[in-house]
């Protein structure tokens, strides 16, 4: 499993999660787990995925939502799970 | 599984408070470059160098953004030269010509520096590691990305006063020779006492000959990281001090460990060590001195500043040495005077000085680094201070270095600017006392006791 860790911030507005999910089901990426928050009318989500089945390279799907991000005016960004899971657990 | 918070925190750290990898470092064998022929010596070094760190920054950028945690620098260290070019080098010239090679190959691998223009002379200088020493201020001068030092002392040796003394003239003389620059030559020149073999961190990095053919070594920093942290614990007890950096260094460490593992496979180098240090640039925000004060005082150098350093030194050891499988290099918190804006506001402020600086020293890695000094001071004084920098280092069983930069044209009240991560720095006062009949004796202080372990 290649663990990739998606995280989008920004102001809240109609259809972030559906277009980041439309997205990653375009690009064969499963979601595994997804929490959201809303702090001081900012959208902060993040997403676990795994991308074993998509053929995309790494650098590209993170481009990729990168662009998404600012048509819809979030930042998005994409991150291998390993820093965090290095960070947070012994 | 991670959770949003944990998330959260880490890329808060990155976004906000300038966590980040300071160096991946490629450490070199070139002793498989001696030759007796100049030339052929040339080749084989750009050669083994071009060739080992071809995709050494490739690899580093691409890490960096497959994580979200920037990769500051990506550099090389090699096998001190005065071994390297012994067999082939007749004159400083000479010496020199293998400086520019390097200079060439960390421009063609599009790394920002090349440490290992170096001499190790603990105990005695052979005529090429002398002829390597003389050449530093020409080798300094025709290169912009190499770095040198030199490694005058040792616990176990003592330290050679005679190296000593030539470095206080050839640190003056690279002054000289890089004046127009406002003698940044110097920022590039180290002189040590119990130099590491490996090292990530320049000028002082050089890939000493108890290494493998290459290695991988990562120099982690975050002082932001822990100032943020410990802005939440004002007012609570040592021990929650104490426990706060521990944590916080902890996780900075982890992630060098990880960048470092990670680089290690993809280019098929064995991983070294992790050096565990907090490393401050220009940055506001990314300061040692900013630390000192959320511990508690109003300015770096105030009374009680050699106390909170040692603690915070110690305690970022604690929780770095559990996060890695390999420690190494300088491992302690840095105290560089111009790239550190806290520092620099403790100078002007009047709170800081030579000699707490040099106290401070006592406690932490790694010595009086990058501070500006008149440009008239005299060769024999830079030596003393020098000497008073090794003896601590030789006497406490810990590496401390001296990189001083008389700027040549300029004097106490001026400021000077070496641009980047070196920052700029205000021009401190030394002591005007002179040393020359002690450092003109000649020879070697020896070796220290401690207890009588044989």
């Amino acid at each position: 499993m290649k663990k990739t860790i998606i995280t989008v911030v920004g102001h809240d507005t109609v259809g972030i999660i559906a277009k980041v999910c439309t997205y990653l089901a375009d690009n064969n990426i499963n979601i595994l787990d997804i929490s959201q928050t809303i702090v001081q009318e900012y959208f902060n989500m993040m997403m676990i995925v795994d991308r074993s089945s998509s053929e995309k390279h790494f650098a590209t799907v993170a481009e990729e939502l990168e662009e998404l991000g600012e048509k819809i005016g979030v930042v998005i960004k994409c991150q291998r799970e390993e820093i965090f899971a290095q960070m947070h657990r012994i | 599984m991670i959770n949003i918070y944990e998330v959260n925190e880490t890329n808060k750290m990155v976004e906000q408070e300038n966590l980040d990898v300071r160096t991946i470092t490629m450490g070199i064998s070139l002793l498989d470059c001696i030759d007796a022929d100049l030339s052929a010596c040339l080749e084989k070094i750009y050669h083994k160098i071009t060739t080992s760190a071809k995709e050494l920054v490739k690899t580093g950028e691409d890490i960096a953004r497959e994580y979200g945690v920037p990769i500051v620098n990506k550099r090389i260290s090699v096998t001190p030269i005065a071994l390297v070019g012994g067999a082939a080098c007749k004159t400083t010239e000479d010496f020199a010509q293998i400086a520019q090679v390097m200079d060439r190959a960390a421009h063609e691998v599009g790394v920002n520096f090349i440490g290992g223009y170096s001499a190790t002379v603990s105990k005695g200088m052979t005529p090429a590691d002398e002829l390597l020493i003389r050449s530093i201020p020409l080798a300094l001068s025709r290169t912009e990305n190499v770095c040198s030092s030199v490694n005058v002392g040792s616990t176990r040796c003592g330290i050679n006063m005679d190296a000593v003394r030539l470095m206080g003239e050839i640190i003056k003389e690279t002054a000289e020779y890089t004046k127009e620059q406002d003698s940044l030559g110097c920022a590039k020149l180290v002189v040590f006492c119990n130099a590491p073999d490996d090292n990530p961190f320049m000028a002082g990095a050089f890939h000493g000959v108890t290494e493998a053919d290459r290695i991988i070594n990562v120099g982690v920093s975050g002082p932001g990281v822990v100032k943020t942290a410990l802005e939440k614990v004002r007012g609570e007890s040592f021990e929650v001090l104490c426990e706060t950096i521990k944590k916080t260094a902890f996780k900075v460490t982890r992630v060098g460990q990880l960048v470092a593992k990670e680089a290690s496979k993809r280019l098929g180098v064995p991983f070294g060590i992790v050096d565990l240090s907090l490393a401050p640039t220009p940055a506001i925000g990314d300061s040692v001195a900013d630390i000192l004060c959320e511990i508690g005082l109003e300015h770096a150098g105030a009374p009680g500043t050699t106390a909170a350093l040692a603690l915070l030194n110690d305690q970022v050891k604690k929780g770095g040495v559990m996060a890695s499988s390999y420690v190494g290099g300088l491992s302690g918190a840095f105290i560089p005077v111009s790239e550190d804006q806290g520092m620099i506001d403790a100078v002007m402020a009047g709170a800081l000085t030579l000699e707490k600086l040099e106290a401070m020293t006592c406690v932490c890695s790694v010595g009086l680094d990058m501070i500006a000094i008149p440009g008239d001071t005299k060769a024999a004084t830079i030596s003393g201070i020098i000497a008073d920098e090794m003896a601590i280092g030789m006497v406490n069983q810990k590496t401390t270095a001296v990189r001083l930069i008389p700027v040549i044209g300029k004097g106490v009240g001026e400021t000077v600017e070496f641009g980047g991560l070196l920052g700029y720095a205000p021009i401190m006062p030394v002591n005007p006392f002179g040393c020359e009949a002690f450092v003109n004796r000649g020879g070697r202080i020896p070796a220290p006791i401690h207890s009588f372990k044989n």
